[in-house]
Order: C-alpha cells, then structure tokens, then sequence
C-alpha cells in the first residue's frame, strides 16, 4: 500500500439540523447533511459540528462519543472521545489529540431562533 | 419454684480462661449461670502474645479483662492461687475458702521449661512468660550489659526481642543446629538467622548449656557449653518451651498424659463427668497447643458442652478436632509463616525452595505426588501466605508448576514472564521502552501514548501503562497522585466519599462543588457511576445520559461498525424453551448475529441503534429484561445444575446463583462484576475465576472473593466456609458494598484487594467482625439498591423523550450506510472498512 491522498471532505450547505432542545448539555447528535454525516455537539453553552467518521477505526460514531474539556499551555480547550477505542479530538481543530496526522473535518455552526445551524464557511 | 442456679468456677485466667469467660456469657446470662474465676496472678488476663511490647514506650494496655468488666458481667474474681480440687464433693480450696461447684474448668494454661542446668537458680536467672516476669527482667537490665535466651524458638526469640529493646547485648542459644527447629527447616532457619544477626544480635547453635556460671555473690556470670566453649552474660532468660500445669489437676486424681497435660476427650472433659480442661494445660489426642488459636477454639467447645450438661443451653454439643498449626507471625520486624506440612514429611512429598541469601528471604512449598499443595515456609516475606494457606487447606490441584507460587512478581503489576515484558502488542511497545519514555519526562499516560504508541491499538494495556507508571515514578522519586484526573484532584475512592457525604445529585452539582473544566470521558462516567451506586436513579434520565460512555447512554455494547450488541439477562443460566424461541425469533426479525458466551447467555450481534427499543419491547414481552451485559455492573452469576441433577452436587448451585443475579442485578460498581456458584468441589461454575464464587459444602457455601480472569488471571480468596444461604448474602452485600466504595476507577476486585492493605484479613475485619463499625451502612447500602432496582430497557422503551435519543440522524429517518454485512457461516458479520489507520503515513514510494 502506498500513501494515500487525505480524504476529501466536500463543503456542506448551511442546513437547520434541529432544535437546541433536540440535544441533550453535554451531548452529541448526528445529522444527515447532503449524504454527509455531521456530528453535532452542544458543550458548555456552544455548538461544534465534527465529521461523524472516527479515522482510527471507520465507524460513524463520534456524535456518540463523551465530551469534555482539556488543558494544553495553559489554554483550555474542548474535545470529543471516540466512543470505539477513545481517541479524543479537539472539537474546534479537528485534530487527533492521540496523532496530530489524523484529523476530523470541522463546521461551523450558528443557534437562531432555537434552532441550530451547521454548515462549510464559504 | 427456684431452681438454684448452677455455679461453674474456672481455674485460671489466662487468654483462654478469659475468652471462656466471654463465651460462657454470650450463651448464658448470670441468672442462668453463676460463673467464678479464679486468678492466681495479680493482674487479670492479658494479651500474653505481644508481651513484648509492654517494654514499648509508651507502654501499651495489654489487660483483656477489667474488675469493672467481670462485674458487669457477673463474674466473681477469687484472687489466688487454688490449692486443691475434690471432684467428689465438687468443692474448690483457694485463698482460704471453699468454693462448691456444679462444673469445673482448668484453664491453667502452662510454665516455662527450665532444663536442669547447674547454677539455673542464680540471681539474674529468669523466665519470659508473665508481666511480672517482665519487669523483673527490666529491673535487672539496669545494671546489666549483656543478655543470653536459652532457647531459639519463637517465644526465644521474643525474649530476645525483649532484651534487645533494653539495650542490652544481646545473645540467643539453641540447642539444634538452626532457629525455629518446631517451625523452619535448616534454610528457613539459615534464612533467619542472617536478618537477626543483622541486627545485631548474636546467634549461637548447637549449644548445649552445661551451666550457669556464678561469681561469689551467686550472680550470673555467663554460660558454660559442652566442649568447654564460654559466653560472658550478666543475665540469663530461659525459654526453651513450655510444659502443661497440670499439677493441680493430677492430685484431684484426673488423668494425665505421660509427658503431662490433663487428657481432654473431643468435647474437652477430661476422665471425671464435671470436670473440663482447656488451653495449654490439656492434651488432646496427644497434643499440647502452644498457641493461642486452638485454646480459644477450645473455650468455644467446652463453653457450650459445659452448659448443655448444667441444662443451662439447648444445643447439639461441640467438638474440638483438632487444631492447624498454620502461623504467620513477626518476630523481632521478621515475618515468618509456616503452614501445613512446612517440612515436608509426607511420604513421596517434593520441595520446591528459593533463597535470597541478601534480602533474608527463603520460600518453600511442599507438594503432594498428585500436584497438590501440602504445606510450606515463608521467611522474611509473608505477602502470598494466605493464597498459599488456601492453596494447602482447600487441597486445590495446581495447574502451574509450583515454582511459580514462590517467584516474586515482576514490577509493574502485569502478569509477564520476560524480564523485559512486551506490555502492547498492538505496537510492538516493550517495558524497557516504556521506562526510557518516562525517564525522559513522560508523566501521564497520554504521553506515554504519544511517546511511544503504546495503548493506541486496541488499549487492553492501558492499566498496566498505568500500574508501570505509578512504578516507575515512585522508583524515580517522585510524587504519584492518584488524582481521576485534570478535572478532579482526588481520587475515585475520595471523590465518592464527598459525594456521599455531601449528598450531590447530580454531575453539575459534583463539578461546581468539587471540578473544574467540562469534564471528559474519565471523570464524566466515574461520576456517573457513584451518582448511580449512590442513588439508584436512572443512568438514561436526562441529568445523567450525558456522562455515560455508549454503553451505558444506549444500553447496549457497541461493537466495530457502530451498532450494538444486546444481551437480555438470563439468571443463573436457566432457560426455557419458551424464552429461547422468542429470542430466537427476535434475532431473525431483526437479522442479528447469534453467540453464547462464557457467561452462560446469549448474545444477540449487529443491532442498528434505531432498532434497540423495538427489540427491547418484544424480549420485555416475552420476559426478560436488560443483562446489563454493557454496564460496569453485575454481568452473570453462572451456575452448575447442582443437586438438582448433578449425581456429585451436594447443595442446589442454580437456585443460590438465580437468587444472587436477581440481588446484584443493576448494581453500578468501579468495574464490571462476574460471580459463580458451583454445587461442589469438582468447581464447574468455574467460582474461583470470579470476582465473588460459591463453591457448595456438605455443610454450607464456602465464600470466595477476588478472582479474575482475563489479562492477569487470578484464583479467588476463601472468604468464609460453610455457610448458609442467608449468610452468604448478608456478606456478598458487604463485600460489594465496600468494594463500589473503596475502589479505583476501572479497578477489578481483584487488584482492589491486592491493593487493600491489610488484604483479606483487613476485609474481614471490616465486613465480618465490622471493625470500621461500617456493616449497618453497607447493608442499608445494598438494601436501597435491590428495592429501588428496576429493569432499565422498560424505562427506556416508555419514555418517547428517552426513546428519541435513539434515531440514527435527527433529522432523516435514513440509516447508517456505513454499516455493511458479509456473510460468514450463515451469519451477518461487519465488512471490513476500508482505510483503517494504522495507515502508512510515512514513507512508501
């Protein structure tokens, strides 16, 4: 096997995925975005949007995965650990805690109205 | 219609008379029983074992019994020696009284043996048996430099001890030619021998003392041996053993053995009808005790036999069979133990042995032809003497060769063999690679991951990263925390107590009280799980979902590709035909892979998540309920057929196993918990692997606790023998209570209990003789749990707010199209996804 090209991860549109009522503080949801599957979180007061495919293992799972903070330099910053083996992933980065060369892809979200919003920046 | 009360006197108050005492009264209050002791010396018992320690500053209370004690509880003290006893007329002769008794009990224990050395009276010649004793001793040692023991055997060197903490030089003499002769062999002795004279004091063997030699004042100068050898000492302590007191009791006209001891059948009557002995003034079976243990054994038999004949007592009578002179005990900071056949006398018997001639260590078991353990010695290191004692009492055939009972365990806590142990075999990471890591700063196991990848892979060697670390550190020096992690300073065992006792409800209380951060996905699920051992709430209501791992959150286990697997309980193993059809038919409607497993149910694979609460409500219709086969919680209690069918089964394993799953089930504890119950010794429950087993008796259960299998298998511990099936609960629900209570995060019972210090001893102390004062706590504990205990699948399929957590997409009914089947064998299994990491990041073409 040779080196493969990073998996491409094509912009989604912005798209109303649910309500904010619709997640649990703390926890992940999993939305269905032009056939892209985007895990939602809402964690300390503010949504992050993930791709739902955890890299080291090829299954959708991280909108099932536990939440939380860590603390790198000082700066705290928040993180979702795979619910298969536990990798953690920076939640606003994208980037594997476990192997800075495995990432995530991230999107960009907006709570309007109730509502929460997800999609590529431009 | 007064009947007098029958009168019973005791001749003497030693330990054992003392706990007679106490026996007596649990069975027969002072209006059934009139009890009379009388105590010759002018204290009353003590604790003559630590007799030493009287020299301690400061100087503790060794008395077991109090003028103010006997008088509460009824008991007469008569102050004296008793001159006579005519078992005629029933009547003792002391301190100028008569006293008349119904029944009479000798407990007057022994005196030191003094050989008939020339020059054993002098001054500064002495005996180490009473507080008196002591203290003339101590008075003598003020002017004195050194000090000679006659005798190397345990209360010798006791004595030594003794003379030692006076600042005096300090000498032990033994006749045979190494220390413990009744207890070591010549290595264990040789092994001894080295610490003590590490300290300073001197040994000598193979001495026969011809004399005590005197000056002109009659003062002790030194000890003359056979072959004109010499030792300059200016005080003599003679401890060569003890002989029974039996005086007394041999000019009343009872029998005596040859060698002395008042001969005592299996109930402790000695040859007349009213009359019994116990401790070490009696012969059983041709046997003096030395110890205490049996002597207290025997005022446990006579004290019911004694009052079954005054008519005092409804109970079948006692019997005294004997004793196990199995001992662990420290001997001037030397741990010796000696159990079973230490020597190895048993015909065809092989001896393994191993000696580290610098750390003063020496090891031995004795093994039967057939691959028992029969016995065995334990010097300077006693940590595996229970494991070993039970390997030798309960007879278990070994199935490792029984070097590896005595080979001290590696660092690191994992169960290697290699001295460089291959600790991830994901990564191909060794230990040695793993301590370079930490000694080049690695401090968490984060960085131990990213250092060297270990417990990237599968992460099964995350504990043991974890065991090396704490290792490693505390070998560099430096401060190991135990903290759960960056959010919480303390450890599971600290953080449940502050819950508990500050009566939190919920994570947002725990965090803002006690956190800091958002929490993650350590500390999230530990809290998570006391909250639930604690209260007993739903672990899916909404206050509580979001701190639980998947498992837990969609109570079912998830698998490779993402769906779950789902496991309905099935107490005990027992099945109907009935309830194999519907889960046969569940399986079929939903396509799901079927397996049993080791614990005696059956697991039903691939269940799309979307699909959990429909297949939840057709198995809770035809019967079951959650397994809880996802929690860190009571998995199974497997069972054998037992009596029931089994032509070998002595008690009736699967009812006993039904009724424990259905107590236990629900439980929420540190990790999960696996139980057994076996309806005889032939084990096919496989109890001992198990966190707690069963094993049936012809009389009871026997108990056994902190067993594994797994990564580090490990044998269960005896617990408790024989008993029955209430009482077996009353103490499953302590030990598990105090467990979910005491435990690391993700600490099996196993290395809990290596862990507890005190081990097993200490665990019985605190859920038997409840020491701590903890019982009614646990038992209140447990008792909220099995009556707030209901079947979480049910809660879960109604409520339509919980049941909506269970859509794959929240905003399409589609499903997950990386989920793909295979066939294999007739049955679906996961594709294999493609593009799995570890991918080849580096080089290639």
């Amino acid at each position: 096997m040779t080196l493969t090209a990073p998996p491409t991860h094509p912009p989604i549109p912005w798209t109303r995925v649910c309500a904010l009522d619709d997640i649990l503080p703390g926890t992940g949801v999993c939305a269905l975005i032009g056939g892209q599957q985007v895990a939602v979180f809402r964690l300390g007061g503010r949504v992050y949007a993930t791709g739902n495919r955890d890299p080291y293992t090829g299954a959708n799972v991280l909108s099932r995965g536990l939440t939380g903070s860590y603390t790198v330099s000082g700066e705290t910053r928040v993180k979702v650990a795979s619910p298969l083996l536990k990798h953690a992933f920076d939640l606003e980065s994208g980037l594997s805690l476990d192997d800075p060369r495995l990432s995530v892809p991230v999107y960009a979200t907006r709570t309007e109205g109730g509502d929460v919003w997800t999609g590529s920046l431009a | 219609m007064s009947t007098p009360i029958p009168h019973l006197v005791i001749v003497g108050n030693g330990m054992v008379g003392h706990r007679l005492t106490e026996q007596l009264r649990q069975h027969a209050a002072p209006d059934a029983l009139r009890l009379t002791v009388i105590s010759e010396e002018s204290r009353l018992a003590y604790d003559r074992v630590h007799l030493s320690s009287h020299l301690d500053d400061p100087r503790p209370d060794l008395s077991l019994a109090t003028d103010a004690g006997y008088r509460d509880s009824g008991v007469t003290v008569v102050q004296g020696r008793a001159d006579a006893v005519d078992l005629t007329a029933k009547t003792v002769q002391v301190a100028g009284q008569t006293l008349a008794y119904d029944a009479l009990v000798f407990a007057t224990g022994s005196f030191p043996f003094v050989p008939p050395v020339p020059g054993r009276d002098a001054r500064g010649c002495f005996v180490y048996r009473t507080l008196d004793d002591l203290d003339a001793i101590r008075e003598a040692a003020r002017g004195a430099r050194s000090g000679a023991v006659i005798g190397g055997g345990l209360l010798g060197l006791e004595a030594a001890g003794a003379l030692r903490k006076l600042g005096l030089e300090t000498h032990v003499v033994e006749f045979a030619p190494h220390l413990m002769p009744a207890q070591l062999d010549a290595e264990g002795g040789a092994a001894l021998r080295h610490t003590i004279e590490g300290m300073g004091i001197a040994v000598h063997l193979s001495r026969n003392t011809r004399q005590v030699s005197v000056d002109a004042q009659g003062r002790v100068t030194g000890l003359d041996f056979e072959g004109g050898t010499r030792l300059d000492a200016d005080l003599v302590v003679f401890s060569a053993g003890i002989r029974p007191r039996d005086d007394l009791a041999r000019a009343a006209g009872l029998s005596v053995g040859e060698r002395g001891g008042i001969l005592i059948d299996d109930a402790c009557h000695t040859s007349d009808p009213h009359t019994y002995a116990v401790g070490e003034c009696a012969l059983h079976d041709g046997r003096v005790y030395g110890l205490v243990a049996p002597g207290y054994q025997m005022a446990k038999v006579a004290a019911v036999n004694v009052l079954r004949d005054l008519g005092v007592l409804d109970a079948p009578p006692a019997h005294f069979r004997g004793a196990d002179l199995s001992t662990k005990l420290k001997l001037l900071g030397v741990e010796v133990g000696s159990f079973g056949d230490a020597r190895g006398v048993t015909p065809g018997a092989r001896s393994v042995s191993l000696s580290d001639n610098v750390r003063g260590t020496y090891s031995k078991v004795v093994v039967s032809e057939d691959g028992r353990v029969l016995g065995g010695l334990l010097v300077g290191d006693t940590a595996r003497y229970a494991d070993l004692l039970d390997l030798t009492m309960t007879g278990t055939p070994l199935c490792v060769p029984p070097e590896t009972l005595i080979v001290p365990p590696l660092p690191g806590g994992a169960a290697t063999t290699s001295a460089d142990a291959l600790l991830c075999s994901c990564e191909n990471v060794r230990q040695s690679a793993l301590c370079a890591a930490i000694g080049e700063g690695a401090r968490d196991v984060a960085s131990l991951k990213k250092c060297t990848g270990a417990g990237t892979g599968c992460g099964g060697c995350v504990p043991s990263l974890h065991g090396l670390l704490q290792t490693e550190l505390r070998r560099l020096g430096e401060t190991v925390t135990n903290h759960l992690c960056e959010h919480y300073p303390y450890s599971r065992q600290e953080l449940f107590d502050v819950i508990r006792v500050r009566g939190h409800a919920t994570w947002d209380e725990v965090l803002a009280a006690h956190g800091s951060g958002l929490g993650c996905e350590i500390c999230k699920p530990a809290v998570g799980s006391i909250l639930a051992s604690l209260h007993g709430e739903l672990v899916v209501a909404p206050q509580h979902a979001p701190l639980q791992d998947t498992n837990d959150a969609f109570l079912a286990n998830i698998q490779k590709n993402g769906t779950y697997s789902v496991m309905p309980r099935v107490p005990g193993g027992e099945i109907t035909a009935e309830g194999l059809i519907a889960i046969g038919a569940v399986a079929k409607r939903y396509g799901l892979y079927c397996k049993i497993t080791g614990g005696q149910r059956i697991d039903l694979l691939g269940a799309h998540r979307d699909d959990l609460p429909a297949i939840w409500e057709e198995l809770i219709a035809a019967g079951f309920e959650s397994g809880h086969a996802y929690g860190k919680s009571l998995r199974t209690v497997k069972s054998c057929v037992g009596s029931t069918w089994c032509r070998y089964g002595v008690q009736d394993s699967t009812s006993l196993a039904v009724r424990l799953e259905l107590r236990y089930r629900g439980l929420r504890s540190p990790h999960k918990l696996k139980s057994g119950v076996s309806g005889c010794t032939r084990e096919c429950a496989e109890a001992r692997s198990k966190d707690f087993g069963i094993i049936a008796t012809e009389k009871g259960w026997n108990v056994y606790v902190g067993g594994n299998g797994g990564v580090t298998p490990k044998h269960a511990l005896l617990l408790a023998s024989d008993l029955s099936e209430d009482e077996v609960v009353t103490l499953l629900d302590r030990y598990l209570m105090f467990y979910v209570r005491t435990a690391d995060r993700l600490q099996r019972t196993s290395t809990w209990l290596e862990n507890l210090e005190g081990g097993l001893d200490y665990l019985c102390g605190v859920i038997i003789d409840d020491r701590l004062g903890l019982c009614a706590e646990l038992d209140g504990e447990m008792a909220r749990h099995v009556g707030t205990y209901r079947d979480e699948w049910a809660a879960a399929v109604n409520d339509p707010a919980i049941r909506a957590r269970f859509r794959t997409f929240v905003n399409s009914d589609a499903r997950d199209e990386g989920v793909q089947w295979v066939d294999e064998r007739g049955q679906i299994r996961p594709a294999d996804a493609p593009h799995l990491y570890p991918l080849p990041m580096l080089g290639g073409d």
